[in-house]
């Protein structure tokens, strides 16, 4: 039953990386199970929840239900290549000032949404914000204080005048207010 | 350095879950680690012909493969935890694998192992059973007949337990000016944490040690429950909780599938993981609520109450669960009369089985049901008497003054002063504007509603004597040990086990306070039965109230043993010695001091330390609480239905819980936010389907709604703090209290918008569907 393995690589958070995985592997389990970026969740299996949201090429991506194979080539950002500890990007910033997350289960695919609705969206509302989450599901918090800090790294993106359309989200130094 | 309690001090634990750094199960990964999968029952009812597994068993990656039959003798039925004394109960075996015959689908039958994530759902599939089909009866009414088939022979009419407690006196109800009925079902749910469940076993074959990671709320419950089922010594067994991705009560009960993997591992002498699907998880993980509850309010014509007679039949599903006799019984019942002073009430309770899933502990875990059903006849009985519903419980409230208050069950309600919520919701809400709208509304001919929930409820369990008494298989006090080292850094153990509460964060805020020191000194460890010598884990509320009662009493140890110490290298008496901020100082003496660090010093280095003193600088300290907790407050949900469409637009949420003192208001205002979310997630879109055969219809996440950010409005939320005096903290309990509340004002809301068709109930979810047909009809008979 052996099937042919095929190489996907990948530049993730900015590091090239590369594995030989089955063809039906999932995009979630190639990030997780072979490039040990275990950050990202799998919630649901169906691409409801979000909790497996990374960004792909810029775009916004369920990882759950795309297949590694589709990612070959692609630049991918994950929640890794969001901030360290240290020096945390504005949107982990701010969801740790708001209170944005409780399990942290769905935490990472939600900034990954919101980093999304940012790009195409700079300056949302609060209610362009509960629209922009359609894509995500957080069992814990009832997504108020999610909005806010969405609202708040809003404000910092734009104050600071980070690019979230540059590929590189990583470590630009600026992430701290 | 200022106080931290009643601060709200950003969470210690998110570093790690915002940057990816979270350890939750499923990244959990060992040397030589398989994987598990279970093959699962596709028959409601059915019993086992036979089973092949010969195919699996020669696929190239499969390890093992394991019927009920390879595990008689090896693995026991998995019991349940609560054992309700006087109330006929009956506990059906429920064996890890079904042996010959399956009673709801999701019932597990064979076990698959597999060097590979993906081969051994392959292998799975090759697994064929053979079943011969039996009726299946899914509805509590239904199973209760006498031509219902019978899930287990031997218990008649699929009676689990009948269960009464209090009594009307006779002619009460009968002679009763005003007696309002109403029969509410609450409807089974999914507690849905985004992470399900998962488990990973580690087998030692050389030193027998075994240790299971798992997503639990109460690890020292799973390993006290699975070293009985799997024959194993507690002191060789190891179960930790790592991160967990929310519980909501799905992750208190100890299932059949925790105890195979264990098993697997040890049978095999390897590492075995096992990660739950979504829709497995709807099949196999237990349920919530699932009950019909019949009520009956007796009263005066001026509003006054004076008795509730309640009868629920609730189903628990094909077995019972950990906590599935007491859900529907001693959570629910002993709470009927809510917030009210009704000298008399009693309820009656009947568990049955059916061919599902099933039901256990969520979010609140009878005491939303129990709430939903006072708050909900309650309103009806204003209507009846041409009250505002707001005047008639402000009538019938317990007053501040009676408490400690025994309600007409018997339970003592520490402490209370319902008003106050009740008010100040009435101020945020600006009321009588509110009522103005409403009638202009219904003038131009909208349907606007405004519903109030003023609820309490009973957290903070437990006093171990009488969760003994109604046959509780636990102790649920709590235990902490706060360990100073030699720097002055802490480390504090606690048995509780939180996942997403921020425990680390809010119990460090005690600490901090007692020892003064910043929190960035202390570290918590919770969850780990090697680490922490007994606990019984987060649910009903109970963390804060017991568990951060006794990290503050243990720290009160530390600080007794530390002071003495001082006294004794200041050359003082101990009386002479003050502690404020972490520094001991001699009254009266300035500069005569030593820091809280210069103490742990000298305690773990015990080159000079009082006669007779042990060295070190560590307390333990168990805490059995005398009682338990009774959070209350107001919730108010204000709607508008759209008449073509049967649409509901949540306008606003107004909550104002009374939790005691709160130790975190970010984070209480947090937990609020999310119990609010799930309740009115069960009023207004949750709800789990069962077709006639027993097939579970809502069995992913397209088939079930969970809400969404945009299905609310900005919640409104504030606190009023009423102490209670059970523990040293004050504290009351925050988790559930959202979820109790929210259930009955959204409901509420929509039965008041609807009222103006003389509509008392609309069962839930109120989907756009259901309440466009009450309409329709409603309007078609004018």
């Amino acid at each position: 039953m052996a099937v042919e393995k095929r190489n996907v690589s990948v530049t993730a958070n900015g590091q090239a990386c590369s594995a030989e995985v089955e063809p039906r592997k999932l995009l979630v389990h190639y990030l997780r199970d072979d490039l040990g970026l275990t950050g990202t969740h799998v919630g649901c299996d169906t691409s409801q929840c979000g909790a497996c949201t990374v960004m792909v090429d810029g775009d916004i991506v369920k990882s759950c239900t795309t297949l590694a194979v589709q990612a070959d080539g692609s630049e991918i950002t994950t929640v890794e290549g969001l901030g360290t500890a240290n020096d945390l990007h504005p949107m982990q910033q701010s969801f740790w000032e708001e209170h944005g997350l409780q399990c942290g289960y769905c935490t990472p695919g939600v900034m990954i949404a919101a980093l999304g609705l940012l790009k195409e969206n700079p300056n949302p509302t609060e209610e362009e914000i509960r629209e922009g989450l359609e894509g995500v599901i957080c069992r814990c918090t009832g997504y108020q204080f999610i909005i806010s800090a969405i609202q708040k790294a809003a404000t910092i993106i734009q104050e600071s005048g980070i690019d979230l359309n540059s590929q590189q989200l990583v470590g630009e130094g600026t992430h701290n207010e | 350095m200022s106080k931290v309690v009643g601060t709200s001090v950003k969470r210690k634990e998110d570093s790690r879950l915002l940057t990816g750094n979270g350890r939750y199960s499923d990244d959990i990964v060992l040397p030589g680690m398989l994987h598990a999968t279970v093959v699962r029952s596709t028959s409601a009812h059915a019993k086992i012909k036979k089973i092949h597994v010969e195919e699996a068993l020669n696929h190239p990656n499969v390890v093992a493969v394991y019927t009920g039959k390879d595990l008689e003798g090896k693995v026991g039925p998995v019991p349940t935890s609560w054992y309700v004394p006087g109330c006929n109960l009956k506990e059906p075996p429920q064996y890890p694998l079904a042996i010959d015959r399956v009673r709801y689908v999701g019932d597990g039958v064979a076990l698959v192992i597999a060097d590979d994530r993906y081969a051994v759902k392959d292998a799975a599939e090759l697994i064929e059973v053979e079943y011969e089909e039996l009726p299946a009866v899914v509805g509590q009414k239904e199973a209760m007949k006498e031509d219902a088939p019978l899930l287990h022979d031997d218990i008649e009419n699929n009676i689990a337990l009948q269960w009464k407690a209090g009594e009307i006196p006779e002619g009460v109800m009968e002679n009763a000016e005003v007696v309002v009925k109403e029969s509410f079902y609450v409807q089974r749910v999914f507690p849905s944490p985004i992470e399900p469940r998962a488990a990973v076993a580690q087998y030692n074959p050389g030193s027998g040690e075994l240790t299971l990671w798992c997503s639990s709320q109460n690890p020292h419950i799973h390993r006290m429950v699975l070293a009985e089922v799997l024959g194993i010594s507690e002191a060789k067994f190891q179960v930790i909780a790592p991160d967990i991705g929310g519980g909501f009560g799905g992750k208190i009960g100890v299932y059949p599938d925790e105890a195979l993997v264990a098993f697997a591992s040890r049978e095999i002498g390897k590492p075995v993981k096992w990660i739950e699907e979504r829709s497995e998880h709807y099949t196999a993980a237990n349920a919530g609520r699932d009950e019909i509850i019949e009520v009956e309010l007796a009263g005066k014509k001026d509003g006054t109450l004076e008795a509730i007679h309640v009868k629920n039949t609730a189903n628990l599903g094909a077995y019972l669960s950990t906590m599935g006799a007491g859900v529907s019984t001693i959570d629910f019942g002993m709470m009927i009369t809510g917030t009210y002073d009704i000298p008399y009430a009693a309820c009656e309770t009947t568990g049955v089985y059916t061919n599902t899933t099933p039901t256990d502990a969520y979010r609140g875990a009878g005491k939303p049901e129990s709430t939903y059903q006072i708050e909900r006849i309650v309103d009806l009985f204003a209507r009846e008497v041409g009250m505002d519903p707001v005047e008639l419980r402000k009538k019938n409230f317990v007053k501040k003054e009676a408490f400690p208050y025994q309600n007409a069950q018997g339970l003592l309600y520490d402490s209370g002063d319902y008003e106050k919520p009740l008010n100040k919701a009435l101020e945020t809400l600006n009321y009588e504007e509110l009522r103005k709208e409403q009638e202009r509304k219904r003038k131009e001919g909208k349907l606007m509603g405004i519903g109030f929930s003023t609820y309490v409820e009973m957290c903070g369990f437990g006093p171990s004597e009488v969760v003994g008494a109604v046959g509780f298989q636990g102790g649920t006090w709590e235990n902490s040990t706060v360990r100073v080292h030699p720097s002055g850094k802490v480390t504090v153990f606690c048995g509780t086990s939180p996942h997403g509460q921020g425990h680390d964060t809010t119990f460090s805020q005690v600490v901090a306070d007692k020892l003064g020191i910043p929190i960035e000194d202390i570290e918590f460890v919770f969850s780990d039965t090697k680490s922490v010598s007994m606990g019984w884990g987060t649910y009903g509320s109970r963390s804060t109230a017991v568990g951060g009662a006794a990290v503050s009493f243990a720290a009160d140890r530390v600080v007794e043993k530390a002071k003495k110490i001082a006294a004794h290298e200041l050359e003082v008496a101990e009386e002479d010695v003050e502690f404020e901020n972490g520094t001991f100082s001699v009254k009266g003496v300035p500069g005569k001091e030593r820091a809280f660090k210069d103490i742990a010093h000298s305690a773990n280095m015990a080159w000079n330390l009082p006669e007779g003193m042990e060295p070190s600088l560590e307390a333990q300290y168990f805490f059995k609480p005398e009682n338990f907790v009774f959070p209350f407050g107001t919730h108010v949900a204000v709607v508008e239905v759209d008449k073509d469409t049967g649409e509901i637009d949540l306008q606003r949420y107004v909550c104002v819980d009374d939790v005691g003192t709160v130790i975190n208001p970010l984070t209480a205002e947090g937990q609020v936010h999310g119990g609010v979310a799930q309740g009115v997630g069960q009023a207004l879109w949750e709800g789990a389907v069962y077709n006639d055969n027993g097939q579970l219809v809502s069995g992913t996440l397209m088939d079930y709604t969970l809400p969404k950010a945009r299905f609310f409005p900005t919640i409104e939320s504030d606190f009023t703090e009423t102490p209670s005096p059970v523990n040293p903290l004050g504290a009351k309990g925050v988790g559930e209290v959202g979820t109790t509340a929210s259930i009955a004002a959204a409901m509420n809301a929509v039965v008041d918008a609807l009222s103006v068709y003389g509509v008392t109930d609309v069962e839930m979810p109120l989907t756009p569907e259901k309440v466009w047909k009450v309409i329709q009809e409603k309007e078609g008979n004018q």
